[in-house]
This record gives C-alpha cells, structure tokens and sequence, in this order.
C-alpha cells in the first residue's frame, strides 16, 4: 500500500505546525521522521492517523484520494500508529484489548493471530496476561500486535523508544524489520539519530513545520541530519567527572525500607553528598521513582528514617525540587502562564500579582522557552514545557530531583539543561535524575547508583565505569560487589 | 481579541441552542412563542412589587453562586451548598432565639449573619475534611450533609423550637416584629441582603482575581498534584475555599431567616442553592460574569411565576430553559476539550 500527501497544511492558532509537506512513503521500508522539538513531526503523523484534519491538502492510499475523518476510519484504511504513551485498558487482558476494537471478534482465531504476530516478530506476549501487569515496553508490543491483526498496512510509531529498555529496543526494531519484510511500512518518528541509522531505509527531515529533507535514502551522514534539523552545527561538550567528596551529606538514608504497590527496595544505608550529579541507572521500574518520592519528601519510608541536611524529610521542604516525568499532571499547571508559575511559587502572600513579568521574560530568556510570560504552558511543545519547569527550579534548591530530565528534548537543548544543572551542582546543590538513555547517564553523572533486584549498589564514581561494566551492573553481573 | 471573541462566542452559541429548543417545546405544547418569551424576560420587571420579589431571589441566588465560583476555583464540586445554607438558617435563628425586649437589635442582625456563617463553613469544612482525609467524594459528602441539614431543621421546626401547641411545617415561632430587617415601602424587599451580595462578589473578584491567595486556590484547582509540587499549601488553600464557599451560603441562609421567613422553615434553602450551582456551572471560576448570571437566572424565575396567569403555560418553563443553556455551555466545553470546571 502507498501512501502520499500533498501540499498538507495545518495550523494551530499563529502557529503553522506543518506547511506544505509533500510526501510519498514507498511500501515494504521504513521511513524515518527525524527533526527537533516542535518541528511538526508528531502533527504530520496525527494527519496521517486521522487524528487531526488538515486544513488544505490531500492524501492518497495507491492513488486514490481519501479524506480521513477519525483514527478508527483510518485503522480501517489501514493505517495505525502507536503513540507516545499506549493507550489501553489495565484491567483488560491482552486478548480483551486487542478484541474490543475489532470489527467482528472471534476469540478462538484472535488468539492464534496474536500467537502467529508474537512469533513473527519475536515477542514474548500471552493472550491472558493482565495489561496492567505488563511494563511500557510490553504494552507497546501489544499495542503493535492489535494494529496488525486489525489490519494495518501502515504503521507509525511516534518516539517508540522513550521509556523502555534497551533489551526492548533491540526486539522493537528487529520486529519493525520483521513487519516491512511483509510488505507493510513502517514510519519512525525520532529525534535520536542513532535509530535512524540503525534502523531505517530512508529519513525525512523537518525543521519548524518545513520539510528539509524528504525520503534521503540510508546511509544518510549524521552531520547531514544534523545540519538539516538544527541548520548549523554543535559539538559535544567533553565534560569531566567531580571527585565524590566525603563532607556532611545532603541525603542520608539509614536502614531506610521503602515499597509501593508492587516493589519493596532496601533495606537501605546511603549517603549523598553534596555539589554532585547523581545519575540513578537500571532496568525500567527497578524502583528509581519510589528512591526519588522519598527524597523529595512526598512518600514516607516504611521502616528507618531519610535526612536532608542532618534533619528528617518533610514534604513541604522548599529547597527540595521534585520534576516528575508526568509534567502536566505532576509538574505544572497546564491552564496557568509562566508568569503565574513564579507567582506561585513565592511564600509571600501579600507580593503584588504584577511583578513577575520581568522574573518571567528573564526566564524565557535564560532557558530558550518559547513561549510569552502570560501564556498557558498547555498550548507550549513538551520539550518547552519541560524547559518551563526547570526553569521554575528555585535558586534555593539544594536538592534536586530530576526524571527524564531531557525527554522530549532536542540535543542542543538538553545540553544547555545540562550545562545549567552543572552550574547549580557546582554551586553545591545535589542533583539525582533517571533517564532511559543509558549514554545520558554515562556523560553527566559524577557518581552512579545501580537499581537491581530489590537493592541499590553504593555511590560509584563514574570515572571508575565503562559504559559496558555499567550495562553488566545493571543486569545484576557483578552487582554483589558493588552493595555496601 | 480573537481569544476574548472565541471566549465570548461560546456562551453566545448556547444561550441560543438552549432558547430554541425551548422555543421548541413550547411549540409543542401549543404556546405562543414569542409572548412566552416576552413574558418571562418582561414579566418580573413589569411593576415595583415584582421587580422586588425578583431582587430577593437574587439576593440569596447571588451569595450562592459567589460562594461556589470560589469552590468551583479550588476544584470541588460543593453540592452540599444547599445544607450549608440551611445551618446558617438554623445558627441565626439559634442566636436570635436569645433576644430579650430591650436588647441591641442591630447587634442581634450582626450576630445572627455571623453566626449563620460560621455554621455554613463548619459545614462545608466536615465535607472538605470528608474528602481530604477519607477519600470521600466532595459531592456525594456534601447531598448526604444537604439531608442532615434539613433532618436538623425539621427536627427544630416539630419539636425544641415547634410553636406552642402547634409543631407545623410552616416553621417555628415567628421573631419578634422589631428583628424583621426593614423593607422598602410597600414591598417585602430588604435593602440589606443585596448590599451585602454585592459587597460579598467586590470582596471574592478581588481575592480570587488578584491576589496571591486566589492565585494558590486555582492552582489547587487544577492540578491539586502540581501545586503541592511547588509549595503550595493546597490542604489549606482547598478548606479555607470551601469554608468561604460555606459562609457565604451560611449569609445566605441566615439573611432569608431574618428578612424574608420571620422563622425557621425547613425549606430555607427552596433550591436557591442549586440554581447557583447551575450559575456557577455556566461562569465556573470566572468572577466577572457571576452577576449578570445570576441576573438573568433571577429574571426570568421570577417572570415564568406570571405565566400561568397571562397564558397557562407552568412556570417550569423557566427551569427547563435554565438547564438547556447549563447543559448546551457544557456540551460546548466538551466538544473543545475543556474540563466542566
């Protein structure tokens, strides 16, 4: 099945998120979407999921125009897309799930289709598992099966690789191989570039809603994608490690147990000291967020006791920041301006409402935000939204407490967050964040925590781990040695 | 400008969606339209006496819907303000109930409203406390307090405070003739309940519009999660809401007991409470357009009494053209994606 749009249009409000995009995605490939923040990626896909409408243009399936009107017409059509956060129902099993969309369900040949999908593509996938007792990698694999047996000929997956692990990963992309072998197309939406080459047959390039490359057949050079995306060029800063110092700690955790719903991790003696980047690696959910809900003072340890500065946690500590990876039911106020976030956050109840707008128009300045100060932060891209809540970190903050940190960011405007970060830990605030991305890990943590099995390794000096020792740590080689 | 124009159309929109389906049943029940309509925009305007009657529900119905829009602010669906209207009936008929031939009557009024009020709030802060430390929901908590409310008020009116000899639904015995808030000449209206409606909408405008305290109470109100984050108090932000949520019902309900029913009834509350809720519904937080709301609300209540008189039609009318416009700016939100709240 080919797929092609013409001269598509789409704007929100002043801004023109795709303008003029001309495409044809030939059948058996896979065609890589790259382009920063906000470039209009994930617009363009959601015309083509029937998402959204586009307000001039045309699409054509094998040459015939059609007009999608929701994304059940368009899985009808044959196209799916698998988007950022699965969307499916926790307490169905696998089988519900995938059947409650279907046209006419019949149990017994559902079952053999998803037994027949899960080999095909190498995933270890059980009609009766419960949804809720799968992890975010094994809910996207399911959510890739049901397209399948529903019919898709295309299907888009928009940043497929954020939030799962690597071992995921790896099976993600020799399935999508599996899938195009079939003679099916696979589009890939990223900004990491290390996929596309990896992975794709051609990439196409946008740049704030443009098209600055379309269909460059692989092997495309990473400088020519970074040229195309950015329009000029950056290089890495080399960064070193800090020594971990030995003075009075920020965090002290003594004989601390803590558990949520499903996990329990500790016993736990650690302390963290103070003026360090503390990157927390392991598997997806080896307890890193409920570590991070105790720190910040939001959860209370089961058994034993965590200090911050030599006196007991509580909730309300302002010179704790917490930065949920959940930004806008966690982390900030959707319907409120950057100008009220400042506001907010000032214990003065009686500070004139007026004064923010410097504060704010500083701030805009400072973390590259696009946005104005009396804007709502729902109408600003995600990675703008997450620049908005670093920016909104307090300059009294002495600890900080990052997930994702740079999720959903372009690599320039990660390491300008970075950059800063390291100016507040230079300052002696302590910072602790997780990523997915292992290499994130390796390049800005002074010192590493390994998550595994239920335990937590002692404070190891980054200078002291190869990325490949970090990886063996990580799946519980060699980890008896590294607990205190 | 184009926001405030998308802003403003919206409402515009289903004002009309909700008068023409009721211009439709109104076909349908065989009624002349047009002097229907006429009617109930016209009918509490037409002399003195209805404009004042029209006044006194819009008195109460305005302290309610100020109230709510500050709850509405702070996220919580405060169904119970029907209840809190009735304690703070039954607390200012409690505090007069003291009164003595001879004593400051003035003080007596002052007391009564504050009383009323300081009951109105402990009863909307039982709800907050409900749903703060018990998980149960602030609308189901607060229907279930409307009932105790009024349990308590017909327990007074039929027994401790029943008239002698008589225990009636017509409520208690009446307070004496010098407690009756004055009235304008020739009509039943008192000139202090909508003073003070009007000063209670100037004193919540400015606390949720512009102050750093009004700033905190939405926050809560749209991310409860978010404004813990960064360092709002919003336990205290949501009580201190609702509590003034309740004491304004709790005015309310007091201000009825000394100037409009002379006594305690059961039914202080007669659904005031909720037309602000269909009030508050239709500005949610938004301060500005409580009283013009609220207005037009009161009007055309009080015109479709005229109706069964001028064309037999039932004055119900009036009600099913208030909830058509509630339901069409709630449809509407919904179809932009925006919450009901």
């Amino acid at each position: 099945m080919h797929v092609s749009i013409q001269q598509i249009n789409k704007s929100f409000g002043p801004v023109r998120a795709n303008q003029d995009i001309t495409i044809a995605f030939a059948a058996g490939q896979i065609h890589g979407i790259l382009g920063e923040n906000g470039a209009g990626k994930s617009t363009l896909m959601k015309l083509l999921s029937g998402v959204y409408k586009p307000d001039s243009g045309q699409m054509f399936i094998n040459d015939h125009a059609v007009t999608l009107g929701t994304p059940r017409h368009a899985v009808q059509i044959g196209i799916g897309m698998v988007g950022q956060d699965p969307l499916d129902v926790p307490v169905f099993n696998v089988l519900e799930n995938i059947a409650c969309g279907l046209q006419m369900p019949n149990d017994a040949d559902i079952r053999q289709q998803i037994t027949h999908w899960s080999t095909t593509l190498g995933f270890p996938l059980s009609p009766d598992q419960r949804m809720r007792d799968l992890t975010v990698g094994q809910r996207q694999q399911v959510e890739i099966v049901r397209l399948l047996i529903a019919g898709s000929d295309v299907v888009i997956l928009d940043e497929p690789t954020t939030g799962i692990t690597a071992a995921q990963v790896d099976a993600l992309f020799a399935a999508l191989k599996a899938i195009v072998a079939t003679g099916k197309t696979v589009l890939f939406v990223t900004h990491k570039l290390d996929e596309i080459v990896a992975l794709c047959d051609t990439v196409t390039i946008l740049r704030a809603g443009q098209l600055v490359g379309t269909q460059l057949a692989m092997p495309v050079s990473k400088e020519t994608m970074l040229i195309a995306m950015f329009g000029e060029f950056f290089t890495h800063a080399q960064l070193s490690a800090k020594p971990i110092p030995t003075d009075a700690p920020r965090w002290k955790l003594h004989d601390t147990q803590l558990h949520d719903a499903t996990f329990v991790l500790g016993p736990l003696n650690l302390s963290l000291p103070k003026g360090m980047i503390i990157g927390l690696a392991g598997l997806e959910g080896s307890g890193q967020r409920l570590f991070m809900h105790h720190l910040a003072g939001i959860t209370d340890p089961d058994r034993g006791q965590i200090d911050f500065n030599g006196t007991p946690i509580t909730r309300a500590n302002p010179t704790v920041a917490w930065l949920p990876a959940d930004r806008l039911h966690e982390g900030i106020i959707g319907a409120m301006s950057l100008r009220e976030h400042v506001l907010l956050m000032r214990d003065s109840l009686l500070a004139p409402l007026q004064t923010a707008y410097e504060k704010s128009t500083q701030l805009i300045a400072d973390y590259a935000i696009k946005a104005t100060p009396d804007m709502p932060l729902q109408q600003l891209s995600g990675g703008n939204q997450q620049r908005a809540m670093l920016a909104l970190i307090p300059e009294s903050a002495q600890g900080i407490l990052l997930e994702h940190p740079t999720r959903g960011l372009d690599a320039v405007s990660a390491m300008t967050i970075w950059h800063r970060l390291q100016v507040r830990r230079d300052n002696g605030a302590t910072v602790l964040f997780f990523s997915a991305d292992l290499s994130e890990v390796m390049q800005y943590s002074d010192a590493i925590l390994v998550f595994f099995g239920g335990q937590v390794s002692r404070l190891l000096a980054r200078d002291t781990l190869s990325e490949e020792a970090l990886a063996a740590l990580i799946g519980g080689v060699g980890f008896a040695e590294v607990t205190a | 400008m184009k926001t405030k124009f998308v802003a403003l159309r919206t409402p515009v929109i289903a004002m009309g969606v909700g008068i023409a389906i009721t211009a439709v049943l109104l076909l349908l029940a065989g009624a002349d339209v047009l002097a229907a309509f006429g009617v109930l925009l016209s009918g509490a305007l037409t002399s003195p006496s209805r404009i004042s009657d029209m006044l006194m529900l819009l008195s109460p119905l305005l302290l309610c819907a100020v109230g709510l829009t500050t709850s509405f602010a702070a996220g919580q669906y405060n169904l119970g303000i029907e209840g809190q209207m009735t304690v703070g009936g039954v607390a200012a008929m409690w505090f007069l109930r003291g009164y003595h031939d001879g004593s400051p009557v003035v003080l007596f009024w002052i007391g009564a409203v504050l009383c009323g009020m300081l009951m109105g709030a402990v009863w909307a802060m039982l709800v907050a406390v409900l749903k703060r430390y018990m998980h149960v929901s602030e609308i189901f908590a607060g229907l279930g307090f409307n009932f105790m409310a009024l349990g308590l008020a017909l327990y007074l009116v039929f027994g401790p405070w029943k008239r002698p000899g008589v225990a009636s639904m017509s409520g208690t015995e009446p307070l004496a003739d010098v407690l009756w808030l004055p009235t304008i000449t020739g009509t039943r209206l008192t000139l202090v309940t909508p003073v003070l409606a009007i000063v209670m909408l100037a004193v919540v405008w400015r606390l949720i519009r512009h102050t750093h305290w009004g700033l905190q109470v939405r926050a809560c109100g749209l991310s409860a999660l978010a404004s813990v984050r960064m360092g709002v108090p919003a336990t205290r932000r949501t009580f201190e809401a609702m509590a003034l949520c309740g004491a304004c019902a709790g005015m309310a309900g007091a201000l009825q007991i000394i100037g409009v029913y002379h006594s305690l009834v059961p039914n202080v509350a007669s659904g005031i409470g909720l037309m602000g809720l269909l009030v508050a519904l239709l500005v949610r937080a938004d301060v500005r357009w409580v009283a013009f709301v609220a207005l037009f609300f009161a009007v055309i209540t009080s015109g479709s009494i005229q109706l069964p008189l001028a064309l037999s039609i039932d004055s119900s009318i009036s009600g099913v053209l208030q909830g058509l416009i509630v339901l069409a700016i709630i449809v509407a939100r919904a179809r932009r994606g925006e919450e009901s709240a």
